[in-house]
């Protein structure tokens, strides 16, 4: 699997080129700053982003919209990013263009380096995963939706993990019940939030859009 | 309506009317009436004032008289009640300019009297530079509102005179009222007084016209001589500035030590946990890799909480996307994460210098928090203009934070909007709540942006 990352922190950047290589991953370049990582993205087309929100020339929010910039020019290319910390406004606007394929983390989720891993895979095969505290902040705050208020709470429970990109064997085994069961209850889901059946990451990443929507 | 904005000034004193605040806080001009009544009362007003000049002068004259007889010993405290008389009526006179320019009155310019002996009271009074100023004004007063009061007086009745001259000429004996321009030109009939009629409305127009200025320009004079000098209103000015940078030392000095103490009691204190972790990690390498699995595992979690905690910190010192995205972009993102649904609108050019930014966005997230906490709000409403000063990159940023929850906030009530108060006083910002209970409530602060 192909990868670019975009990180201006020398130290961070050998970390993760170390934490994917070993895990089979190959990092076709690193960039540290905003313009070459367009450049880098539309030059390589890799299969992931993984981009740091932070990066110059700005520092500011630069990598965030140089890879919506790409996005642009590449549809539904992947893109993974990763910050000191995650803003839902950033969420929102990462999705902004409903192709899914975002994963958006903290930077020390990288530290579970397994569960990092399996994100970057899962963004790489078109789904998309959420921080966790991003998804916390939804839920507690966005209860007044009244879709989201006719939930059940186990119901709550699989979407949140959905949100973090998990698949329904995942989220099985993490509420200790069968795949089957969490199947049903993302149907009933899909069904409660109006989402048509189509085909199921698709309908995935509109729940979690219909979250960051409230 | 409940304004607190007297308390929100770093001066503390109530704004205006009794003419000891500080005077900063700019009332929305005079009171709307129609332009007729005004320059009736205007009218009335000049009745008042054309005698006041006459007592005025005669005040002048006392207050003089008794100083150059001050050496016989009695003239010491009739300075002192001619003072206080002149004090007074001056006083009299600042109340009524700053009611006709819609203007704060200024602060009392004199200095304090000292608990001394009459003589070192006098000599206080005859050294303070507004005693004498005070006594040019009664004497110009006494030329300035014949001028403008008795212009505008006299412009009036000239305009009724002609207007009624007929019914004048009829009502009265035969020898007075016959020769209304001198001498030379003598009325022999009422058919002739006819003639001077249309006189009227040219003077009563001219009344009309000139009314309100005249009025002005007497309010000028007795603004420029009666207000507080330039040396006074810095050392008022200064005054102000010490105390709240008094204010703004002792917040910023709490800030650090707060940050000291989280930075060591936390984030410090799992780096070094997270050391011993993985030093016994690797003495237990060779013998217990299972404990070592355990260790590792505990040590990782330190990082993320360590991390959690250094965030909070840096979120509490300066948000991350405020230095992204600025107020507007900040704001907006506070509101998305907010329990009750929130409306922000913004009215920026572009970014604000950087403490400007800084103290809006936690003057607005505090109100927000307040809001959130208290009010029991459907709905909250934040607003955030930036108004430019004409020919200048300077001006006035305006903050309005608008909840229809109970109602029933004020500055006194709680530490959350005094906090905002003083943080906002370092900056020369001011915070005023209107929040009659039962709502609705708003918060309006504001600060002044120079660059």
């Amino acid at each position: 699997m192909r990868i670019v990352i975009a990180e201006d922190l020398a130290l961070l950047r050998e970390g993760l080129i170390r934490i994917l290589r070993a895990n089979s991953f190959e990092v076709v370049e690193a960039v540290d700053n905003g313009p070459a990582l367009i450049r880098s993205l539309t030059t390589h087309r890799p299969d992931v982003a993984i981009v740091d929100v932070r990066l110059p020339p700005t520092f500011t929010d630069e990598g965030l919209r140089s890879a919506i910039e790409a996005r642009r020019q590449i549809p539904g290319l992947p893109i993974m990013v990763l910050s000191q910390y995650v803003e839902q406004i950033y969420a929102r606007e990462l999705m902004s263009d409903r192709a899914g394929a975002v994963g958006y983390l903290l930077k020390d989720r990288v530290t579970d380096v397994d569960q990092f891993v399996a994100s970057v895979r899962q963004v790489a095969t078109g789904s998309t995963v959420m921080d966790p505290d991003v998804v916390s902040a939804l839920l507690t705050h966005r209860s007044t939706d009244p879709k989201l208020l006719e939930l059940s709470p186990r119901e709550h429970e699989v979407l949140t993990l959905m949100a973090q990109g998990r698949s329904n064997a995942a989220i099985a085994a993490r509420m200790f019940v069968t795949e089957k069961t969490v199947s049903k209850h993302s149907n009933s889901i899909f069904t409660k939030l109006g989402l048509k059946p189509s085909e199921d990451d698709n309908r995935r990443i509109l729940a979690v859009l219909a979250y960051l929507e409230g | 309506m409940t304004d607190y904005s007297g308390t929100a000034l770093p001066g503390g004193s109530s704004p205006s009317r009794d003419g000891s605040g500080p005077g900063r806080v700019a009332r929305n001009g005079p009171i709307p009436r129609s332009a007729l009544a005004q320059r009736m009362s205007l009218l009335g007003w000049s009745l008042v004032l054309l005698p006041g000049a006459v007592l005025g002068a005669v005040l002048a004259t006392l207050w003089i008289t008794s100083i150059s007889i001050a050496v016989l010993g009695a003239g010491i405290p009739l300075t002192l009640l001619a003072t206080v008389l002149v004090r007074w009526f001056a006083d009299l006179h600042r109340q009524w300019a700053a009611d006709r320019l819609g203007e704060p009155v200024p602060a009392r310019p004199y200095q304090p009297t000292p608990d001394a002996g009459w003589p070192v009271r006098l000599w206080t009074i005859l050294r303070d530079p507004a005693t004498w100023r005070d006594w040019i004004w009664l004497v110009v007063n006494s030329i300035t509102i014949w001028l403008s009061c008795g212009l505008s007086l006299l412009f009036f009745v000239f305009g009724v005179v002609y207007l009624t001259y007929p019914l004048i000429y009829q009502l009265t004996p035969s020898q007075v009222f016959r020769t209304p321009m001198g001498e030379g030109f003598r009325l022999h009939s009422v058919a002739q007084s006819f003639g001077l009629v249309p006189l009227g409305p040219v003077f009563l127009l001219l009344w009309y016209v000139t009314a309100v200025r005249l009025a002005n320009l007497n309010a000028r004079v007795i603004r420029a001589l009666l207000g507080p000098t330039e040396q006074a209103r810095l050392r008022a000015r200064v005054q102000q500035l010490a105390t709240s940078r008094a204010e703004s030392v002792d917040t910023q000095a709490g800030e650090l030590r707060r940050i000291e103490r989280d930075l060591h009691d936390g984030a410090q204190a799992r780096l070094v946990s997270l050391g011993m972790s993985l030093g016994l990690a690797e003495q237990l390498l060779p013998k217990d890799p299972q404990a070592v699995q355990q260790l590792l595992a505990e040590a990782r979690e330190s990082t993320s909480s360590a991390l959690t905690e250094l965030r909070d910190l840096v979120r509490g010192i300066h948000p991350p996307v405020l230095a992204d995205r600025g107020l507007e972009g900040a704001l907006k993102a506070l509101a998305l994460v907010n329990p009750i649904p929130t409306t922000v609108v913004t009215r920026l050019p572009g970014r604000l210098p950087a403490p400007i930014e800084s103290a809006a966005y936690f003057a607005v997230a505090e109100a927000l928090s307040n809001a959130i906490k208290h009010a029991q709000a459907q709905q909250i409403r934040i607003t955030v203009e930036f108004a430019p000063h004409r020919g200048g990159v300077a001006g006035e940023l305006t903050m309005l934070v608008s909840d229809d929850g109970r109602g029933g906030a004020s500055i006194d009530s709680g530490t959350g909007l005094r906090g905002i108060v003083r943080r906002l006083a370092a900056l020369d910002g001011t915070l005023t709540v209107d929040s009659p209970p039962g709502g609705p409530t708003e918060v309006r602060m504001s600060l002044p942006c120079v660059s």
